[in-house]
């Protein structure tokens, strides 16, 4: 354990779906306060490996550890509230509530379980300062009262980031936080990350390599499932048999 | 292509968060209506549209804030009415401990089947509560006490805490709307409450909700229970008021019947399923003469619903006036 400071690590994690093996054998390894990028060509399971990691999806075989716990066998909710939060590839926000109540809903979990009905969502109040500073954070202040629905998809990100800061996770997963936005966007996201990840672990599936490598200092490639080459930007863009695998199509 | 450009009209406009004063201006007012209502209309209609409004804002409650579809909510209702009318008859309990144990009742059984259906999701959720209703509506018809084809008739209504007799039927009525009003307000704040904001985080979206260390199936059971304890108190109430329980009340059309009120009035509205209620109620009372065809023009209104005003009334009056109702 001395020395060793890793803050999530996986042995032999494999998940079959009737014989299709998606992910293989993956022994990953995060370090704490490391942002860590796992690329790869489509279908190469990085989503399926982020859905394992946060036990959405139970691993064929393998072990998890989480700060040198074993939580292969927890449910996804006891994930959450260890500290690993993970964001999806598609926006996930509360469409019909405000982005102040989206972040709050995130807060509440800290007074425990809310099975309360008979009490006024009043006593919510309490988390709205906190709320409005996180939505600050990510430049989104002006819209706290606005049905998160209606945001634009770059700010509906911002607002998720947001409510997954809000749990103050200790490793942060995101699934791909700028598939689909403009330059624009991307760039004030990525900005964003750069600064939340800030005393915290970020693991990243990213397909926009100048987003990985501006801000990841390791790579793990991902390729059918197993792993390829690990290290940093300027490693892995030299190892030929990435270049092949997934830059190659750049190349030629 | 500059995608920066903020949609200025965005900000301010939507806001929703500043309080819901009309929705409690609309209750007061909905109380005052109702408390004088029998001066106009008839109180066994009355209490008729209470009682299935109640239902409705039940089952409401499940599939406007939790977003689950159960298709099996008669069997809630019909246990409840059972229950009572077994209760307050062959025991001879007072009517006000004859419904309390009818929603225990239902509550129980809510317990039962919502364990069994929530590891579902969508038209199989659906699927599931129906064919646990449909296996207690063959019990039911079988059961010795529950007087098969003829259901448990002339059921006593009883004195309320033994001193108000309730056969008089405004006297009836006060305790129906009071009924009907605490468990309306009960929904109202269960909506309004933090474990309300966890319910429609859950509908709005189930994995993020896990995500942020919810265990949703946890709150989905406790929802469904709450919601089948409040239709247990809309049934056994109906079965003291109509002194008659009966297999109707657990037929499989009385679970369409209830996503009929709360389609008509608006899904996911606080008044929708009262209104919805009223409407459908009137229908089959005004329009009883018809016979077999009243289910027909039922149709008809489900279908106009599905295709012209999918909000449903007050879910369209609430768009227009931009006000959640």
């Amino acid at each position: 354990m001395a020395g060793d400071d890793a803050i999530l690590e996986t042995e032999g994690l494999t998940k079959e779906f009737r014989g299709f093996v998606a992910v293989r054998d993956v022994a990953l390894r995060v370090r704490r306060g490391a942002v860590h990028a796992l690329i790869g060509p489509n279908g190469a399971g990085k989503t399926t490996c982020f859905n394992l990691l946060t036990k959405f999806l139970q691993p064929t075989a393998g072990r998890i550890l989480f700060e040198g716990r074993d939580i292969t066998g927890l449910r996804p909710a006891q994930v959450a509230l260890l500290g690993i939060v993970r964001s999806f590839q598609i926006s996930a926000v509360f469409g019909h509530l405000t982005a102040l109540e989206n972040v709050r809903v995130a807060l509440q979990r800290k007074r425990g379980e809310s099975f309360d009905f008979w009490r006024s969502e009043k006593v919510l109040e309490r988390w709205n300062g906190r709320a409005r500073e996180l939505l600050d954070a990510v430049g989104i202040a002006a819209f706290a009262d606005v049905p998160a629905a209606e945001l634009p998809y770059g700010r509906k990100r911002a607002l998720e980031l947001a409510t997954t800061i809000a749990l103050e996770p200790r490793l942060m997963l995101l699934d791909e936080p700028t598939a689909g936005m403009g330059r624009e966007d991307v760039g004030r996201i990525t900005a964003l990350i750069r600064e939340v990840a800030k005393g915290r672990t970020v693991l990243m599936v990213e397909h926009n390599l100048a987003v990985v490598a501006d801000l990841c200092d390791t790579i793990t490639v991902l390729v059918r499932g197993e792993i390829l080459a690990e290290g940093d930007y300027a490693r892995i863009s030299a190892d030929p048999r990435v270049r092949e695998a997934y830059l190659g199509s750049e190349e030629g | 292509m500059a995608v920066g450009s903020e949609p200025a009209v965005l900000a301010p406009v939507a806001a929703t968060g500043h309080g819901l004063r009309h929705q409690r201006l609309g209750i007061a007012l909905l109380a005052a209506l109702l408390a004088v209502a029998p001066l106009f209309l008839y109180p066994v209609f009355l209490m008729k549209v209470l009682c299935f409004a109640l239902f409705a804002c039940a089952f409401n409650l499940l599939i406007g804030y939790v977003g689950l579809l159960s298709f099996g909510h008669a069997a809630f209702f019909g246990t409840a009415a059972y229950a009572a009318g077994h209760a307050a008859k062959v025991w001879g309990l007072s009517p006000e401990l004859a419904v309390l144990f009818a929603t225990a009742c239902s509550a129980a059984l809510g317990l039962v089947f919502g364990w069994l259906a929530i590891r579902r999701q969508g038209i199989y959720f659906a699927m599931i509560t129906l064919a646990l209703a449909q296996m207690l509506y063959f019990f039911y018809l079988q059961a010795p006490f529950t007087g098969g084809e003829d259901g448990i008739q002339a059921i006593p209504r009883g004195r309320l805490l033994g001193l108000v007799d309730l056969s008089h039927d405004l006297a009836m009525y006060g305790v129906v709307l009071v009924v009907f009003l605490g468990g309306f307000l009960l929904i109202y704040r269960t909506i309004h409450s933090p474990f309300g904001q966890v319910l429609k985080a859950i509908r709005e979206n189930e994995p993020r909700a896990v995500s942020l260390g919810y265990d949703t199936d946890r709150y989905k059971l406790a929802a469904f229970v709450l919601s089948a304890a409040l239709s247990g108190l809309a049934g056994g109430t109906k079965a003291i008021v109509f002194q008659l329980a009966s297999l109707t009340d657990v037929h499989w059309t009385m679970s369409g019947e209830v996503v009929l009120m709360a389609l008509v009035g608006g899904l996911g509205t606080v008044f929708g399923p009262v209104v919805g209620a009223a409407v459908v109620v009137s229908l089959q009372n005004y329009l009883a003469g018809l016979g077999h065809w009243v289910t027909i023009v039922q149709g008809c209104i489900f279908v106009a619903c599905v295709l012209a005003f999918r909000r449903g009334l007050v879910g369209e009056l609430a768009r227009l006036i931009r006000r959640p109702l």
